[in-house]
């Protein structure tokens, strides 16, 4: 762990990328391979589940750092991290130090589960005790599930493929999916070249871009396949050796938590795999995104369940076709032969076919995307006919387009201080819109402003302070915000009458006072149009 | 009954002798803890500090402003209330203020430590009934190891950027810190320390108390680099502007007891955070509180509601939030 906890520093203090991955191909080249295995399970977040719950975690830390429980609490909300609190509120002991091996700690995590509140008590305050520094703090955010490690997974690729002397691309694809380090072994998770790897296994999704150029700049709209960009979760269908398996752009495998597509083991070929979008989808038409999660979230599925929110794949891809890797191949060929595939009435209920969007030129595409909520999507998604199916996110082939989000200008009336990132800095703030002559609270929002501003922002809002209540301050009804947004339900557990999906600040209106502000009326007007 | 010190809207008052202590409104005669900010403000008829702190005043303030300067210990007699001032280890002549009346004594922290900097006059325990304390770092998040085991971390960190071949800028308050890192550099005299002009300053007026120190103004004019392997020294505030531009290929530390969190440190976007405080920790302050035997304590700023809670139920002591304006300006200043 000594070594790893080196290489974590290396890689937290500085902001280089080429001095990160050159930490990590030298620790590659140092370390054992059952080393290196665990090490790479940290780096792409791939760490064991939390073994303790945080509550008995937050007790016994007390207790033996002497303190009482709401002084913990007042702790761990001033550094916003429960791992690093648990690190700093230790006693400086003179227990002598250990450094376990990283699959020790990995081992005791996994062990953790199992023991009784007893043990796992005990275990917890020798290891508490006898680790120090950083070891400690990656022992605790490793306890608490919160281990980040500051690298992508692309460059943890990178510096794995120097180390292997492989190509990326190899390398991204023999990471997929989800392995556990206690039951790998190296050399299965990189087997030699030219051996195949586990059918189960899928393929890197290639990501796109935000647009960043006038879509005029793309050249001829023909070249180009345009979709709807759906709201959902991405997935990629396998079916390979009389198996379906469906992954999770996250990794997870959700194969049980979809049972209509159970069918598709018997309707698809074998050596099929499809990439799309998995939506809640009824009377020809998405449901909301958060029907979906409700039924994600549970953990059995009731028939009325399945009959309410019903899911199909919006398939825009085909990578595997009849056993063989097609990633290849343009768009065009690809597409064509997933026309072939699933285009059949049998499997219409489950496996749909992303629309191709027909626009005579750009200018008509643009219309659709400022109009995109209208038709149930977020924007628009441009794929060159010609392009291959890529590896993780890349630049060229492939953008999203996304619609403006919502916005309403609002004022802020209260500012809390942020924690972790930005404790003792006003930055969490509370905004309302005129009700008559009253303001309303209907959003809070953290996000979008730039250092500067928050600096000077945090800077009047203590000389701007109306009243005080613990962290929060009310202040002057000043300045005004405008708040972007994805989407508006209408709620009864807001004072506003509506709920928003990411608000954000999208801008400070210094050139506006907050008379100048919206009312209540035009958030309502907004879900009248676009309610959920 | 009126206590001997209140808060009202202009500062820390005695009324039994009509002054205040850091005012943060213009008020007749002000007695001052230390230079920085937030404590000693413009605007005052009179100005009572320690030898060390004049300087800084008119450095800050003008030339124009009437000081009374005192000595550590030496009684000054206003209106039969007896004040003194008394080493505060914060900053170089940073005090805390004893007040007495008929046997009453309350003492006024201002900003301190208990920790020994090697520079500052360091803190000595007041005995008191009454104890106005700060509370910057009044959680036990925060736990300050010794400013010595810090210059030695620094001071590695330096020769290993030397090694690297890039400069090494150390970004810290002007007054206080940069003094008492440059006191632990008078040996390393092979490679240039350059300073930026708000520490320049400082150094400057604190040389006519007797106080030197190494290294010299990176004047603006002309633009000259930093030469490879320098130590610099400036405020939070230049990290990010155009004079930074100077440094050349460099790596960039802050001295801060806010770097004890991994947050504050990313949010500032730095190599590298030194947890140098010359605040007290959470332990200091408990520590300050069984010196003093005081029996009533007073939390002023920083996290004042839970210090004030802690002393009361864990410690059993009457204690109370005082709502000052001090705000801690250590990593805005300039
Ligand atoms: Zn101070
Ligand atoms: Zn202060």
């Amino acid at each position: 762990m000594r070594v790893f906890a080196q290489l974590f520093e290396a890689i937290d203090s500085s902001t280089k990328t080429s001095r990160k991955v050159a930490a990590m191909v030298d620790y590659f080249d140092r370390v054992s391979d059952e080393e290196k295995l665990f090490a790479v399970a940290l780096l792409i977040g791939n760490k064991p589940k939390r073994p303790v719950a945080t509550t008995s975690l937050r007790e016994w830390a007390s207790a033996l750092a002497g303190i009482p429980s709401w002084l913990f609490e007042e702790s761990y909300y001033a550094v916003g991290d429960l791992g690093e609190t648990l690190t700093l509120l230790m006693p400086q002991q003179s227990r002598p130090e250990e450094t376990p091996t990283l699959k020790a700690v990995f081992a005791t995590m996994t062990a953790l589960r199992k023991y009784s509140p007893m043990e796992q008590r005990e275990t917890l305050y020798t290891f508490w005790t006898t680790l120090r520094g950083t070891a400690l703090f990656l022992f605790n955010k490793m306890l608490t599930g919160s281990l980040r490690v500051g690298v992508s997974r692309k460059l943890v690729i990178n510096a794995l493929a120097r180390h292997l002397d492989r190509d990326e691309a190899t390398v991204a694809h023999q990471l997929m999916g989800k392995w556990d380090p206690l039951t790998t072994r190296f050399t299965d998770l990189f087997p030699q070249q030219g051996t195949a790897l586990p059918h189960h296994i899928p393929y890197p999704f290639y990501l796109a871009y935000a647009l960043d150029r006038e879509p005029a700049d793309l050249g001829d709209i023909n070249n180009w396949l345009l979709e709807k960009k759906l709201d959902g979760i991405r997935g990629q269908l396998i079916r390979r050796n009389g198996e379906l398996f469906i992954w999770s752009r996250g990794e997870d495998l959700l194969t049980d938590k979809f049972p209509e597509f159970g069918p598709l083991t018997t309707l698809l070929p074998d050596g099929t795999v499809i990439d799309g979008e998995i939506i809640p989808w009824k009377d020809g038409h998405p449901l909301p995104f958060a029907r979906m999660q409700t039924r994600i979230g549970r953990k059995n599925l009731s028939a009325k369940m399945l009959q309410e929110v019903p899911l199909v794949m919006v398939c825009f891809d085909l990578l595997e076709y009849e056993g063989r890797d097609i990633r290849h191949e343009p768009l065009l060929i690809r597409r064509a032969q997933l026309a072939a595939l699933i285009d059949n009435p049998a499997l219409q209920r489950i496996l749909l076919r992303s629309e191709e969007m027909a626009f005579p030129d750009w200018q008509a595409a643009a219309d659709f995307r400022e109009r995109a909520r209208q038709f149930h999507c977020e924007g628009l998604m441009l794929k060159q006919w010609q392009s291959a199916y890529g590896v993780g996110r890349r630049k060229g082939d492939w953008w999203k387009w996304k619609a403006d989000p919502f916005s309403i200008d609002a004022v802020m009336i209260y500012a809390q201080s942020g924690h972790g990132r930005r404790a003792n800095l006003y930055t969490d703030y509370t905004f309302a819109v005129w009700d008559g002559d009253t303001l309303v609270p209907f959003a809070k929002a953290y996000s979008g402003l730039t250092d500067t501003e928050i600096k000077s922002l945090d800077r009047w809002i203590k000389q701007n302070t109306v009243e005080k209540f613990g962290p929060v301050r009310r202040v002057k009804p000043v300045h005004v915000f405008e708040i972007g947004f994805e989407g508006v339900q209408a709620s009864n557990r807001h004072k506003s009458g509506v709920a928003l999906r990411f608000p954000r600040m999208l801008r400070w209106r210094l050139d506006k006072t907050a008379a100048e502000a919206n009312t209540k009326d035009d958030l309502l007007d907004l879900l009248r149009l676009y309610g959920q | 009954m009126k206590r001997l010190l209140q808060v009202n809207d202009r500062g820390i008052y005695c009324e039994r002798a009509d002054v205040y202590i850091d005012p943060w409104q213009p008020v007749q005669r002000a007695l001052i803890t230390h230079a920085h900010s937030d404590h000693a403000r413009r605007g005052n008829g009179q100005y009572l500090c320690h030898h060390d702190t004049a300087p800084i005043l008119t450095l800050r303030l003008g030339t124009d402003i009437r000081i009374q300067r005192v000595s550590y210990g030496e009684p000054i007699q206003i209106n039969g209330v007896t004040f003194s001032f008394h080493p505060a280890g914060h900053i170089l002549g940073s005090a805390q203020i004893r007040v007495a009346y008929k046997g009453e004594i309350w003492v006024v922290t201002g900003d301190y430590k208990l920790l020994n900097d090697g520079l500052s006059q360091p803190y000595e325990p007041v005995v008191c009934h009454h104890l106005i304390t700060e509370s910057t770092f009044g959680l036990p998040v925060y736990a300050f190891k010794s400013p010595f085991a810090v210059y030695k971390e620094i001071k590695d960190w330096w020769r290993e950027n030397q090694q690297a071949g890039v400069n090494t800028v150390l970004l810290c308050y002007a007054l206080g810190k940069a003094q008492s890192i440059l006191n632990q550099l008078r040996e390393e005299t092979d490679v240039p320390i350059l300073l930026h002009g708000a520490v320049a300053n400082v150094n400057g007026a604190l040389a006519a108390r007797g106080y030197h120190f190494p290294g010299q103004w990176m004047e603006t004019e002309p633009v000259t680099k930093a030469p490879k392997g320098a130590l610099i020294l400036a405020p939070p505030s230049a990290l990010g502007s155009p004079w930074m531009r100077r440094m050349g290929n460099y790596r960039v530390a802050l001295c801060s007891g806010w770097m004890q969190l991994r947050g504050a440190r990313r949010r500032r976007g730095v190599d590298k955070g030194f947890v140098l405080s010359d605040h007290c920790d959470f332990r200091q302050l408990n520590e300050a509180i069984d010196l003093t035997g005081a029996e009533h304590i007073y939390v002023t700023h920083g996290y004042e509601s839970q210090f004030t809670r802690w002393v009361r139920e864990e410690r059993g002591l009457p204690a109370e939030i005082m709502n000052t304006l001090y705000e801690d300006m250590e990593l805005e200043e300039l």
